[in-house]
């Protein structure tokens, strides 16, 4: 096994309740998990 | 060898190396690719790849070789062949990857690479690698939706009890007249915020100034305000306390532990390093009276969420060493940011500066994992991604809300896109009494996101940072739609040391549960 996927959000899937935190992007978490 | 091509007017021919002929014309690449002579047989392969909608990056870092596949945010940890065969995937075909493999890894056999290619195939069939962007449409509809208020930056106070050079803020003062937001100028805003939030729960709030504490009696009053309407308005509202720890007391910590979600303390690290700028009106260094404040907060605060923010200019450009002696007086909670000033200032980072920066956070990541398997770790605010439960990809393309879901508020009630805007007339949107009035500016800031610049569309970290910070764009370009490019260049870094950290912390896991 020469590749290793570490578990991400798929982000096609995710496609937006709003309900996060606001002040990149990266960081915030998502409220809903 | 002689080549001729033929191909549309404007296509442009580079040489990439390994016997690579790459043919680009608007968004597609035609790569041609000869084979050897030596072989016997002079083969050509001819393959389309249409670039602009997948996107890969690759690079290595920390023993680590990493690929993260732009679109489905996944992230993968490959071998070296493994490496060099993805980054060959999708411009050359199957015969010429082998070749090319074999030539730069004899041992490595033809089934091996074939496997290989099975997988990388199986992964992108999953939509986890070269996966499609299609999220263009989604950024179209951000940019015609009626904004909704979920947060605001309170100003309640112009004024500040230091003096720092470098503030943003000229001291507090955002070049205009000391000030002091009125309760009944507060309440209004909270209660301009709920009636703007829609459907939203969670309202945040954040006291900032000037020093919110040269004010702290109306924080308090608001907060009570706050909670007085919030069951009935059914909202959530989630405080947030920036201090420079100057006037932190017994009573200061008991409420702020009490009702602030999370509180932001200003520390630059090493004393000399926070003394230079950090001073009060007599030009006494501050660091010696607000750490043991910070200290004493921190330990009282029973886990809630709080960070020690610093910031870092281009008299510590070593700025590791400060964040690892904010962890050595026992705070856990760090975040360090780079200065934001004129070009010309002195304190201002340079081009020069960028290669010893680069190498302080790749530092930072390796230190913070080191310590974090001796038992003593603490986190950094740009290296906490959450890779499994991160933001959706409408925030991702949103970006950060200035302008749109997040305003500041002057201490008479004015509104700015934030608080980094606050004091530049051209960017006053209206007032909390009658709301924004400055439609054509929010919708500016509704537009401001990395599918809106043309300088994003190629940029792997276009989907971590959604086009960077609208107010550093403005003040390195003068258009808030402009690029930071100094800025850019620190993020991808930050970024890369981001999923490094992860990736190590998920392997430190999985050797713990094999023991």
């Amino acid at each position: 096994k020469r590749i290793k996927t570490i578990e991400t959000r798929d982000l096609a899937k995710s496609a937006g309740c709003g309900e996060c935190q606001t002040c990149g992007v990266a960081n915030q978490p998502c409220e809903k998990k | 060898m002689g080549v001729s091509c033929r191909a549309a007017k404007g296509a442009m021919p580079t040489t990439v190396g390994g016997g690579l002929f790459l043919l680009s014309y608007e968004n597609l690449s035609v790569v041609v690719s000869l084979l050897s002579k030596k072989r016997g047989t002079v083969n050509v392969f001819v393959s389309f790849v249409d670039r602009e909608k997948i996107m890969i990056h690759r690079y290595k870092l920390n023993g680590y070789n990493i690929v993260l596949d732009v679109y489905s945010g996944s992230v993968h940890v490959v071998d070296d062949v493994a490496y060099d065969l993805i980054g060959l995937y999708e411009t050359c075909s199957k015969g010429e990857i082998v070749w090319q493999i074999q030539e730069k890894y004899p041992d490595v056999l033809k089934e091996e690479i074939l496997e290989c290619m099975e997988d990388i195939a199986s992964l992108k069939e999953a939509g986890k690698l070269f996966s499609q962007d299609t999220y263009a449409g989604i950024a179209d509809g951000l940019a015609g939706h009626t904004p909704v208020l979920k947060a605001l930056c309170l100003h309640v106070a112009h004024t500040c009890d230091l003096s720092c050079s470098y503030c943003f803020a000229s001291q507090g003062k955002y070049k205009g007249e000391r000030a002091l937001m009125s309760l009944e100028v507060g309440k209004r805003a909270l209660d301009f915020l709920v009636e703007n939030s829609g459907g939203r729960r969670n309202l945040e709030v954040d006291f900032f100034g000037g020093e919110p504490l040269c004010n702290w009696q109306v924080v308090k009053d608001l907060v009570a305000y706050a909670r007085s309407i919030e069951k009935e308005a059914n909202k959530n509202f989630r405080f947030t306390l920036t201090t420079n720890g100057m006037q932190v007391d017994d009573e200061v910590i008991a409420f702020a532990n009490r009702e602030m979600h999370n509180v932001v303390l200003s520390l630059d690290g090493r004393k000399e390093v926070h003394d230079r700028f950090r001073k009060d009106h007599a030009g006494r260094g501050s660091y010696d009276r607000i750490v043991p404040k910070f200290q004493k907060f921190v330990k009282a605060r029973g886990g809630k969420d709080y960070y020690i923010r610093g910031t870092f200019t281009h008299y510590n450009t070593d700025f590791t060493e400060d964040i690892l002696h904010m962890a050595d007086l026992g705070f856990t909670q760090l975040s360090m940011e780079p200065v934001v000033c004129a070009l010309e200032d002195p304190c201002a980072l340079t081009e020069e500066d960028l290669p010893v920066l680069y190498g302080q956070y790749e530092r930072l990541a390796r230190e913070m994992l080191r310590r974090e398997k001796e038992g003593r770790g603490f986190t950094f605010y740009h290296y906490m991604i959450d890779l499994g439960h991160g933001p959706c990809i409408y925030k991702r393309i949103a970006g950060c809300g200035s302008g749109t879901e997040y305003l500041a508020v002057t201490p008479w009630g004015e509104l700015y896109p934030c608080h980094q805007f606050v004091g530049d007339p051209a960017y006053s949107m209206g007032n909390i009494w009658d709301g924004v009035q400055n439609k054509a500016l929010q919708d500016k800031f509704g537009k401001c996101n990395a599918y809106s610049r043309p300088q994003c569309q190629d940029c792997w970290a276009k989907l971590y940072c959604s086009g960077g910070c609208a107010a550093n764009a403005y003040h390195a370009t003068g258009d808030i739609a402009g690029i930071y490019e100094y800025g850019c260049k620190l993020f991808k870094k930050r970024i890369e040391c981001a999923i490094m950290v992860k990736v190590a912390e998920a392997e430190m896991r999985e050797e713990d549960e094999t023991i």
